[in-house]
């Protein structure tokens, strides 16, 4: 069976419903011919790789449809002694590629690929197109070092060779290489496009989806059409014609969450941190990003407590975040986070009822 | 080249003449020309002000494009660049005799009896391989000159340093910027209003490439009549509007059931239109500093919360988590200190419990 998410991606720009204008201007920055380097950045779930390719149909037509994966060597270390196996996904007009996979060894991958791409020339030179387009994921998580190694690069090798950038964020993104292109950024859908494209899905299936329930599931989306999707599909498996006040399906680890946040509520005790550290292990064991947790942890929280508190938790969150991700072992973090919050709110149960006392 | 090349190729200066506003370089760089020689160079400065630009410019003026090859080696942050790089490519490269003289200077070029080593974006060599240059600079000082170009002078080691010629390229000035701006946008024939000018040069921080940039992008996705709202977009800055609405969360007081979550709702909202949190922090605090609703006390503890947050976001904290946290203590030092409400913040802290 195809996910709804991957039976509903568009393909083309004329088929998306969210950023029409969008569309309309990366229409104009292509069709006249020649583009600059582009740097894609946004939320994930916003919808950029499926721009992207929509991007790359328009200029190349069905010929970047004809994709393969392909496993190529690359010489690592100072004296390229070493060697590692990279897997990127190419087209004849395009190759994608994820240096951040490789760890420190990143700027090698881009070094060595790159280069390989721009001097391997085009064969028609009086071809339209005649540069290829290289698509760069994450590069927000790329080292310092292979950032540097774009820079000079990018500018060098314009003439054969156009990157396409993609970063959730541009914040830890090098001005240079920003410098370098155009940047583009896409903001997450709202509430109110994801219902539409919901409700489209919906008709499309031929199943009902209730108009309450529908904007209930955008809502709980946090602007991430991906996930939207998916809690339909998986609302509808779980009871389907959906009822009135039926809940949204979240995802597993996202209930297993807000569990957590409920046991810290209910007691603040050695022997329940215990307990609850047995659940961060396994939420870290399913792959489950730590200073995603920590995030959601904390919008749990922030929900069920005082104001007071609420303060504090926002705080000790982003400080442990912080240390979290300066550190090596997420769990420490995670734990001391909830210890810190479990001492919070039992000092602040007491005064309360000491100031309820008086 | 193709009228849709990238306007920063296109403008690139040809000749050290074109260069803007590096004067001391420039002047420096005629008199080599003039008398055939060239120190080992050290070119230093912010993005986008001309460094690659001017040794490139010079490289041309010295050989002319049929020497350039084999004269001018140039090793940026993408190439190997370990100790036994050095050792042996730059080796192999400097011993290379230069030739007779007499052949090469037919084109009407100086062409000097030596060859150049431009290593670019040189911020990137460790400290190990800059070492092996000494030796190397030394050993072919008779054959060859170097150039090395960096953004921070502090990332070269002292005895390098000292070997070279050190020139410091300035961020562009704001007019300059503006001028060259308009040459380029009459040449492509692109209208832009005075006030995007304005943020264009605003928005780019004297780096020259930076203003080509955005000048090009906005032409390219907006038309050719660029305003300032394109700039802004183009440029990644935040809309002034979204910053207020921030701001005005973070210090509204005025419903204490609901202002924590009016707070957090806005700090989602900025994270989810993708906005990047440096830009949000440094432009949120240019509006607090300016701000008539916080008081002098209140605008000096918020400070200290913003250089917290600036260090933990080049850390690579979390965004979301970290201008929650900043709005959170906005907030709560607003409420606190807030000059109407002295003497109850007490009361008022506990009366929250009583529902
Ligand atoms: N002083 C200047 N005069 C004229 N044009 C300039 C000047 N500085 C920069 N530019 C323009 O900006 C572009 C980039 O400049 P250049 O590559 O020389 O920057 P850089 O100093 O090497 O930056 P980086 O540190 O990022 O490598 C040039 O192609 C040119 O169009
Ligand atoms: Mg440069």
């Amino acid at each position: 069976m195809v996910l709804l998410v991957d039976k509903y991606r568009p393909k083309s720009f004329d088929k998306m419903d969210i950023h029409k204008d969008m569309s309309q201007q990366l229409k104009n920055i292509v069709n006249t011919g020649d583009f600059p380097h582009l740097l894609f950045y946004g939320p994930s779930g916003a919808g950029k790789k499926t721009r992207v390719m929509a991007l790359l149909k328009e200029v190349y037509g069905v010929k970047a449809e004809k994709t393969k994966l392909e496993n190529k060597e690359i010489k690592v270390g100072s004296q390229l002694s070493k060697s590692i196996t990279v897997t990127t996904l190419s087209s004849p007009c395009h190759i994608e590629i994820n240096p951040s996979d490789s760890g420190n060894y990143d700027r090698y991958v881009i070094g060595t690929l790159l280069k390989e791409i721009a001097q391997s020339a085009p064969l028609d030179q009086s071809a339209e197109r005649n540069f290829k387009v290289v698509i760069i994921n994450e590069v927000d998580l790329l080292s310092r070092e292979a950032q540097q190694a774009l820079r000079r690069t990018m500018e060098k090798y314009v003439k054969t060779c156009r990157l396409v950038l993609m970063a959730t964020s541009i914040s830890k993104i090098l001005s240079p290489i920003k410098s370098r292109c155009l940047c583009i950024r896409v903001p997450a859908p709202t509430s109110e496009e994801i219902s539409t494209v919901l409700q489209k899905v919906a008709k499309q299936e031929v199943f009902n989806l209730p108009k309450a329930f529908c904007d209930e599931i955008s809502e709980k989306s946090e602007g991430n059409l991906r996930r939207a999707l998916l809690m339909l599909e998986a609302s509808k498996a779980e009871k389907y014609p959906f009822t009135a006040g039926q809940k949204a399906r979240l995802p597993e680890w996202e209930r297993f969450i807000a569990d957590i946040a409920k046991e810290i509520m209910e007691d603040q005790s050695p022997k329940r941190l215990l307990e609850i550290r047995e659940k961060y292990y396994q939420l870290i064991t399913n792959c489950i990003p730590p200073e995603l947790i920590l995030q959601k942890l904390a919008n749990y929280l922030i929900v069920v407590v005082d104001y007071d508190v609420k303060h504090q938790v926002s705080h000790w969150s982003a400080f442990y975040e912080h240390r979290l991700k300066c550190g090596s072992r997420p769990i420490f973090h995670l734990e001391a986070f909830t210890a810190k919050i479990m001492s919070v709110y039992k000092r602040y149960v007491k005064l309360l009822s000491f100031v309820n006392n008086l | 080249m193709s009228s849709t090349a990238p306007w920063v190729e296109k403008y690139r200066p040809n000749t050290i003449d074109q260069v803007v506003y590096q004067d001391e370089v420039v002047q420096a760089l005629k008199k080599a020309l003039e008398s055939s020689n060239l120190p080992h160079l050290l070119f230093y400065g912010p993005p986008g002000t001309g460094k690659t630009s001017t040794i490139l410019a010079i490289a041309k003026q010295l050989f002319g494009p049929e020497l350039y090859r084999s004269r001018v080696l140039e090793l940026n942050a993408s190439d190997e660049r370990g100790i036994e790089v050095i050792r042996t490519k730059v080796k192999t490269f400097a011993q290379a005799s230069v030739g007779m003289q007499s052949v090469a200077n037919k084109a009407g070029y100086p062409c000097p009896p030596f060859k150049l080593i431009v290593l670019d974006e040189a911020d990137s060599m460790t400290k190990d391989a800059q070492a092996a240059l000494r030796r190397t600079m030394e050993t072919y000082s008779k054959v060859t000159r170097f150039c090395i170009v960096c953004n921070y002078v502090s990332r070269i080691i002292e005895p390098l340093v000292s070997r070279c010629a050190k020139f410091r390229f300035k961020a562009l000035e704001p007019t300059l910027l503006r001028k060259r701006l308009s040459e380029v946008a009459e040449k492509e024939q692109v209208k832009v209003t005075n006030d995007a000018l304005d943020r264009i040069v605003d928005v780019s921080e004297g780096d020259m490439r930076r203003a080509l940039t955005v000048l090009q992008s906005a032409t390219r996705t907006f038309g050719k009549e660029i305003k300032p709202n394109h700039v802004d977009e183009t440029a990644a800055v935040v809309p002034d509007q979204e910053i207020e609405d921030l701001l005005n969360a973070c210090i509204d007081v005025s419903d204490k059931k609901d202002m924590f979550k009016a707070m957090q709702k806005q700090c989602a909202q900025i994270v989810r239109r993708g906005h990047s949190a440096v830009q949000v922090v440094s432009q949120l605090n240019n509006h607090i500093i300016s701000s008539k609703n916080l008081t002098n006390v209140q605008k000096a503890r918020i400070a200290l919360e913003f250089g917290n947050v600036d260090k933990c976001l080049t850390d690579g904290a979390d965004e979301y988590l970290q201008l929650l946290s900043l709005s959170s203590h906005i907030l709560r030092i607003k409420a606190e200190l807030d000059p109407k409400a002295t003497g109850s913040s007490n009361e008022d802290a506990m009366s929250v419990d009583d529902d």
